[in-house]
């Protein structure tokens, strides 16, 4: 509690750097990544960072020191270098995309360590920390950085601000965006660019590995919760920045913990929740949404067979549950079970083991068995569908027509009433 | 004696890998290779901390099995929970590496064997530190030759056997399938050996740096034939060579040997992928093209 308090209350300057630096550079990859996640281009983010490490050795070996501006042009240089040369192998050969991903990155990053011994080699006194990079470091944030990540971030929520519009084209629908006049060359231009410089900012920080999982973690955490854009987006940074503050913490609590690492694993804790128990796509919610359809067809199966059993006489009479399995063939618990749940919904009763319709489940009965010859007719007048097959075909369907689909398929075919079941 | 044991060393890992990393690209795997290869980081760290040794058998089952569970994440993420494959590929292999890295720190502090750099580039100058003596003075060549040589075998020998089956799985899946052979069974089964590679080369080249082996080789191979045996072989050869001429180089420069190699490797592609472009390029085209050959 103690370090806790200590943490938040920002007593120690280095945790202040720490945590803005976290935030800068978390909300720039996570605004940056998600439209990467979107374009389905999200190794790229894996290529880019792999790729700097040897533009950061050049800017290192230009400069003499570690001067971070001629460390992360070198950097921007060598990461667009790399895109480049991916989409280049892609458009001119037989080779696939994720394979000339794995090309350019490990030969730049071997690239890379090949230039980084060299330098260690020379003996050159100002390249400790240089491998930094490698892993990542960051409990080394300095005040300078900090002003140079915020930089970069406020470029890139402009840009994001600013072209909301075309990059939400570009992300969703590249051939709509060029055939309405959108130069998207231009975006996409702007988009990698902005990838690079967002990757570039953090990899001291976080190394070269880990910070491909802040371009890709957030939005996919994130898509789960929403399909709104502007949510996606504003979720996905507040994921990777809760994270990042979270691994600053646990790095600041326990010595000797590497802030990188924990920010991910924190940011897989909140993509494995959001995969677990997101509503409506989360694997618990889905889980029980299918549980819910399968009793509502078992439901509307069931009151199906009763219409058609008492269909000729007009009325219901008492009727046991072996009647209606001789009709249609049941399994017993899923009989019972639907048997419970349409009593419950009054729309059936039982007296003596027999049962009989109420006067709502005979209309609603009535409305199953018309959506479904509805559906047979549509398909035997208006497509090429075999009549053997009709049926199957609205067995499917019936339980998702709404009443605006209804509505339609009478226009279309000029049916009032209950269809004839003559085909 | 000792350069000629790193090169066979080396040039094993790259024959290793080269043969597999073939299958990986005609399945449209190849990033599945580098999450693998990243992921076996935990599994090669519990093995260690538990066996206390960094080529016994327990480590490279454990390790393996973490790169067969690396895929079996990335398939749950793609097919349960719906995410995109490119982004359940990255999400999978960031979590396992960051794991190993926490691993790393928190049990391995200040253990010399196994740090960081290591995970990155391997050590393959180190290996004649490990040497197998037979009669107590007769130096047969450094352990981690045996390892790769016993990987080449499994390697080779599944290849052998398993040859039409994994022909079928990785260029016509749904053939496959219909013809009722077991495509889940031979998927994992490659995974496996793709894990097994990159753990028994983790020493010498490192997790990350195996996937210049897996991928680059092959991808040339692919330049240069469409036959899946020339491919396989051509994949191998161009491995073996830029291993030879990577070290040379390394050598000449005084820098990382198994960086150099995977550069050289690179180098190949690009210039086997420019001859080519200017190939294309100053022939004339007379032939007819016909739309259906793609």
């Amino acid at each position: 509690m103690k370090t806790f308090l200590e943490f938040f209350t920002f007593q120690n300057p280095n945790v202040v750097y720490v945590v803005l630096g976290m935030l800068f550079i978390n909300s720039s990859s996570a605004l940056i990544g998600t439209f990467a996640f979107l374009r389905k281009r999200s190794l790229i983010g894996d290529a880019i960072a792999h790729s700097l490490l040897p533009g950061i050795c050049i800017g290192f070996l230009f400069a003499g020191d570690k001067n971070l501006v001629f460390l992360l042009a070198g950097a921007f240089v060598s990461g667009w270098i790399s895109i480049f040369l991916v989409d280049y192998i892609v458009n001119h050969s037989r080779i696939k995309q994720d394979t000339a991903i794995g090309i350019v990155l490990s030969s730049f990053f071997a690239f890379g360590i090949v230039l980084l011994t060299y330098i260690q080699k020379t003996g050159n006194g100002n390249q400790a920390g240089l491998d930094h990079f490698l892993f990542g470091q960051a409990a080394a944030i300095s005040r300078n950085e900090i002003l140079l990540f915020a930089v970069i971030f406020v470029i890139i929520l402009v840009s994001v601000i600013f072209f909301y519009r075309s990059l939400i084209l570009i992300s969703f629908n590249p051939e709509y965006a060029g055939s309405i006049g959108l130069s998207v060359k231009f975006f996409e231009f702007l988009l990698t660019s902005l990838t690079v410089l967002a990757i570039a900012a953090g990899i001291q920080a976080l190394g070269v590995i880990l910070m491909s999982a802040l371009i890709i973690t957030p939005a996919a955490a994130a898509r789960l919760w929403t399909h709104n854009l502007k949510k996606l987006l504003v979720l996905a940074v507040i994921f990777s920045v809760v994270s990042g503050i979270g691994g600053a913490y646990v790095s600041y609590a326990k010595s000797g913990m590497p802030t990188g690492p924990w920010v991910i694993i924190l940011l897989s804790f909140i993509t494995f929740f959001s995969i677990s128990f997101a509503p409506k796509r989360g694997i618990v919610s889905r889980y029980f949404i299918q549980i819910n359809n399968k009793k509502k067809i078992t439901d509307e199966n069931i009151l199906k067979t009763i219409y058609s059993m008492f269909e000729k006489d007009e009325h219901t009479t008492p009727f046991s549950s072996v009647q209606l399995t001789s009709v249609r063939s049941f399994d017993t618990r899923t009989l019972n079970a639907g048997f419970n749940r349409l009593i419950k919904k009054n729309l059936l009763e039982k007296k003596n083991e027999l049962f009989s319709l109420t006067e709502f489940g005979a209309q609603e009965s009535k409305r199953i068995v018309r959506l479904h010859r509805l559906w047979e007719q549509y398909l035997l007048k208006r497509t090429r569908v075999d009549s053997d097959h009709v049926h199957s075909g609205a067995e499917a369907i019936e339980h998702v027509i709404t009443p605006e689909i209804e509505k339609e398929l009478e226009r279309e075919l000029g049916i009032e009433g209950m269809p004839k079941d003559d085909y | 004696m000792n350069d000629i044991f790193i090169l066979l060393t080396a040039s094993f890992v790259a024959i290793n890998a080269a043969l597999l990393g073939a299958f990986l690209i005609l399945r449209k795997m190849a990033m599945v290779g580098d999450a693998i290869s990243h992921a076996v980081l935990p599994g090669i760290v519990v093995a260690y901390y538990f066996s206390g040794n960094k080529t016994s058998v327990f480590l490279l089952i454990g390790a393996t099995l973490s790169g067969v569970l690396a895929t079996l994440i990335i398939d749950f993420f793609s097919k349960k929970a719906k995410v995109q494959s490119d982004a359940a590929i990255g999400i999978t292999y960031t979590l396992l590496f960051a794991v190993g890295m926490i691993m790393i720190s928190g049990w391995m502090q200040g253990n010399a064997d196994i740090d960081q750099e290591c995970v990155l580039y391997g050590d393959i100058a180190l290996i004649n530190m490990d040497k197998i003596m037979i009669d107590d003075n007769l130096y047969i060549g450094p352990r981690a030759l045996y390892v790769e040589l016993i990987a080449a075998l499994i390697i080779g020998g599944s290849l052998l056997f398993g040859f039409k089956g994994f022909k079928l799985l990785s260029f016509n899946e749904d053939y496959a399938k219909a013809l009722g052979v077991k495509t889940n069974r031979w998927h994992y089964y490659l995974m496996a050996l793709v894990a097994l590679t990159t753990v028994v080369s983790f020493e010498v080249v490192g997790a990350v740096l195996v996937v210049g082996f897996l991928i680059i080789p092959p991808a040339t191979a692919q330049l240069v034939t469409r036959k899946l045996p020339a491919m396989l072989f051509f994949a191998a050869l161009f491995g073996v060579v830029s291993v030879v001429t990577g070290y040379l180089i390394a050598l000449w420069l005084d820098v990382s040997l198994t960086g150099m190699m995977v550069t050289v490797a690179g180098v190949i592609f690009g210039i086997i992928f420019t001859i080519q472009r200017i190939m294309k390029s100053s022939k004339p085209k007379l032939v007819i093209e016909f739309p259906s050959t793609k």
